[in-house]
């Protein structure tokens, strides 16, 4: 087991490396240094100067992959390749193109994502299989069709309309929660019921539907016919064989996006004003800050690298058939 | 010459989708294996109504695709012939009058008087505040509180006969060309369409028919005098807006998929047929691409064709082109993160199928590989990237919205969805609220994506092997 976590791990590094030159290249090959300050600086009336120091002040005047000036070691490591890509390896994420200290400041937002992302995955989760599994038990009947097309015209709304119409109904018509914003603490609760619900129901309509088809393709093996021939009772049926096998895939598709919780929801933080990482990164796409853009890149490839050797874990963990080599 | 065409980037590309989908399907037709899925689509009665949905959209989309721009009215004096600089389609030039009839400022569906308070000039000198009168919509009516309710009914009733007049000639031709092609009397056809006894429904077919012909012709002949929907901010008309929406959305469901279609097949299957180092350097390809969100990909790579668009902004000579490679740009980026499913897929496929006999054969035979490819493997995975293909347009349809939000989707300058959205979002804080732009942005996508899940079912259905005489 150790030995295939590390060997996992070890694979992972190529696909790091990957990631991180495709970052380079797409932010300081593609376009130069010179490109990007004359964006942030304006469009026409830029002076040398000017861009030489927005260049300076944020370590973007050194030469792309090899430094001349420099001797030794210092040829390599003091060039842009090294100091703002290779150094993100060791998630030494630098300082944004505002001058902030973006590891900081991930540590700072990470918390108020997770604070919606879990709930809404476990909330989301318990609906979404109960409900279908009461699909299931009534399959075949008017429950089952109506649920179905419910389901199809959920997944059909845009997740904009959700968000939107949430906002709307209970935070502006209703009065109950405030429409967005944030708190320190516990305190925080009330602001985060709203974006909670809007995340849940937002996942209904598909989340309920791809659950519904598993439990159908089990419902439909051997082992339920034999269940059901040696005289159980459809609940016993349902919940001791059903639910208890499509579990397996359930889990993992659960584990694969549980380390990519902790980057929030793009949408759903800029639309409350929850100050997560995901209202970060679309800040930084806004302010066209390459800095922070180009950590969240590679930090989310992590995340997404980690969830995929998790799933391969839990496979082990919950499924005796699975044995890794 | 009155008009030169224009030939935008993703027009020639959409002119290229239809002549493949135009020898696929006289291909298909020919081959009974192929003909047998989509006869099971067209008998489905879901399948035929949101085709029917569908086909509405696209014709509007394909208007909206032909581009020209018109001479100029007053001639030169040396004789030349000059052209408005302004890209026009066909579907502006349909619409030219709702293009054309602005009104100041926000005003509601079928409003004859603006949504904000000014300053009016009273007959006898003085000044009040009062909604003044729009110049357009309802500017007919003579005393709009009395006689608006009327004018409405009486138009629409105008529109439904005339909707319902055109369908009948077209069911009547149906009805007509069946009894020909069967050999049965005209009577017998329509009551066995009328009872549902035809294998290809018909009846729904028809009735989907009815229904769109009733709204366009209604809508059509109410939107001659009122804005149906409403106007935006500056004035124009949301209906417009809303269907001039409808091609970006098209386009970004269908273009996106099929940019990287040769790439995502190409790849799966050289990766799954010939294994080893190919097979592995395909997959860190793949693994590596998937490995990015992607929205942050996306976020990325637009970051950085705006630093490019900005810095060479006098290499694109109008900004329809520059919207429009944008919008290409943005189809192709949306591709690159999407294409990885559809190439795992085809891996796995051909992993199964190199195994399978009459590929172990033709290799013993000594067939080359490339034609082992082509004639064994590619017309056997061909379900799956058709599969594909359906499923994942809704929820391009969707992202761009959503992206278009984050002002990493497409142009602002171009009409689409998510502009529309993005731009209506914050007068929901207005009292009282302006909801219309959003009403009808979010109407139009869900007919969309509604129709396009249930079709997505069906074709499913009838193409995945598993499922079949289940």
């Amino acid at each position: 087991m150790t030995a295939y976590i590390v060997r996992r791990l070890l694979y992972a590094i190529p696909i790091l490396i990957g990631v991180n030159l495709l970052t380079f290249m797409l932010f300081f090959v593609v376009n130069s240094p010179d490109d990007m300050a004359r964006m942030h600086l304006g469009q026409k009336r830029v002076t040398e100067e000017a861009i030489q120091s927005w260049k300076a002040e944020r370590g973007y005047d050194r030469p792309l992959l090899y430094n001349a000036e420099a001797d030794g070691l210092a040829s390599l490591t003091d060039t842009i390749l090294f100091q703002k890509s290779v150094k993100l390896f060791v998630f030494q994420f630098g300082s944004s193109d505002a001058g902030r200290d973006i590891g900081y400041d991930i540590s700072q937002r990470m918390w108020p994502s997770l604070a919606i992302a879990v709930p809404v995955l476990l909330i989301g989760l318990a609906f979404n299989i109960s409900y279908a599994l009461f699909i299931v038990f009534f399959r075949a009947t008017y429950v089952d069709i109506g649920s179905v097309v419910l389901l199809v015209a959920m997944m059909s709304i845009s997740g904009l309309f959700y968000i939107i119409g949430g906002q709307f109904l209970i935070g502006k018509l209703w009065h109950l929660v405030p429409i967005s914003g944030y708190d320190q603490g516990l305190n925080a609760w009330k602001f985060l019921i709203l974006p909670v619900i809007v995340g849940v129901v937002g996942g209904i309509g598909s989340g309920t539907r791809w659950y519904r088809t598993l439990f159908l393709e089990e419902i439909g093996r051997d082992y339920v016919r034999t269940a059901r021939a040696k005289g159980l009772s459809e609940r016993v049926v349902l919940f001791r064989h059903v639910l208890r096998n499509a579990l397996i895939p359930i889990l993992t598709g659960v584990v694969v996006v549980l380390p990519l919780l902790f980057m929030g929801s793009l949408i759903t933080e800029s639309f409350f004003g929850i100050p997560g990482l995901g209202s970060y990164t679309i800040d930084a796409i806004s302010n066209q800050d390459f800095a922070i853009v180009r950590a969240m890149v590679f930090l989310g490839a992590v995340l997404y690298i980690l969830g995929l050797i998790l799933t391969d874990i839990s496979y082990t963990l919950v499924d005796p058939r699975v044995r890794l080599q | 010459m009155p008009l030169i065409p224009v030939v935008l980037w993703t027009d020639a590309l959409v002119f290229l989708l239809l002549v493949v989908v135009a020898l696929f399907a006289v291909w298909a037709a020919r081959h009974e294996h192929l003909r047998a899925p989509w006869r099971r689509v067209v008998r489905s009665r879901i399948g035929v109504a949101t085709l029917m949905v569908l086909l509405a959209y696209a014709v509007v989309g394909l208007l909206d695709t032909v581009h020209l721009r018109l001479k100029l009215d007053r001639a030169e004096a040396s004789g030349e012939v000059r052209h408005a600089p302004e890209v026009l389609s066909l579907l502006d030039l349909a619409l030219s009058g709702l293009r054309e009839r602005q009104e100041k400022t926000y005003s509601a569906p079928f409003a004859t008087h603006l949504h904000a308070k000014e300053a009016l000039d009273q007959p006898d000198g003085t000044v009040i505040r009062d909604y003044p009168r729009l110049q357009h919509g309802g500017a007919h009516l003579a005393d709009p509180e009395h006689d608006r309710a009327w004018d409405i009914a009486w138009r629409s009733l105008v529109g439904l006969i005339k909707g319902l007049s055109l369908w009948a000639l077209l069911a009547a031709g149906l009805i007509g060309w069946l009894a020909r092609h069967h050999g049965q009397p005209f009577d017998a056809v329509r009551n066995r369409i009328l009872k549902g006894q035809t294998q290809i429904p018909w009846r729904t077919a028809l009735g989907t028919l009815a229904l769109v012909l009733i709204l366009t012709f209604v809508i059509g002949e109410l939107a001659l005098k009122y804005h149906v929907l409403g106007t935006d901010k500056v004035g124009e008309d949301v209906l417009y807006q809303a269907l001039k929406s409808i091609r970006t959305g098209l386009l970004i469901g269908t273009l996106t998929t099929l940019i990287m279609l040769p790439a995502a097949i190409l790849l799966g299957i050289m990766a799954g047929y010939f294994r080893g180092w190919i097979d592995d350097l395909i997959q860190y390809l793949y693994t590596t691409l998937n490995s990015i969100p992607g929205v942050l990909l996306i976020a990325a790579t637009i970051l950085m064709l705006q630093v490019y668009m900005s810095n060479h902004a006098d290499e694109f000579a109008s900004l329809v082109e520059r919207a429009d490679l944008r919008l290409l740009f943005l189809c192709l980026i949306l591709g690159v993160t999407s294409w990885t499913g559809l190439c795992r897929l085809l891996r796995g496929e051909a992993l199964k199928l190199r195994e399978i006999d009459y590929v172990q054969a033709a290799q013993a035979l000594g067939v080359g590989h490339f034609t082992i490819i082509a004639r064994h493997i590619l017309p056997n995975v061909m379900h799956i990237v058709l599969i594909t293909l359906v499923l994942d347009f809704s929820g391009l349809v969707l992202a761009e919205a959503v992206l278009s939000y984050v002002n990493i989707g497409v142009d602002p300058t171009m009409n689409s969805w998510g502009n529309m959205i993005n731009s209506a979002r914050l007068e929901l804080a207005r009292d009282p609220i302006v909801w219309w732009s959003l009403a009808a942005a979010f109407l139009f996508m869900f007919t969309l994506v509604l129709a396009a899940n249930l079709f997505a079912d069906v074709v499913r259905d009838a193409f995945d092997p598993r499922l079949r005489g289940v």
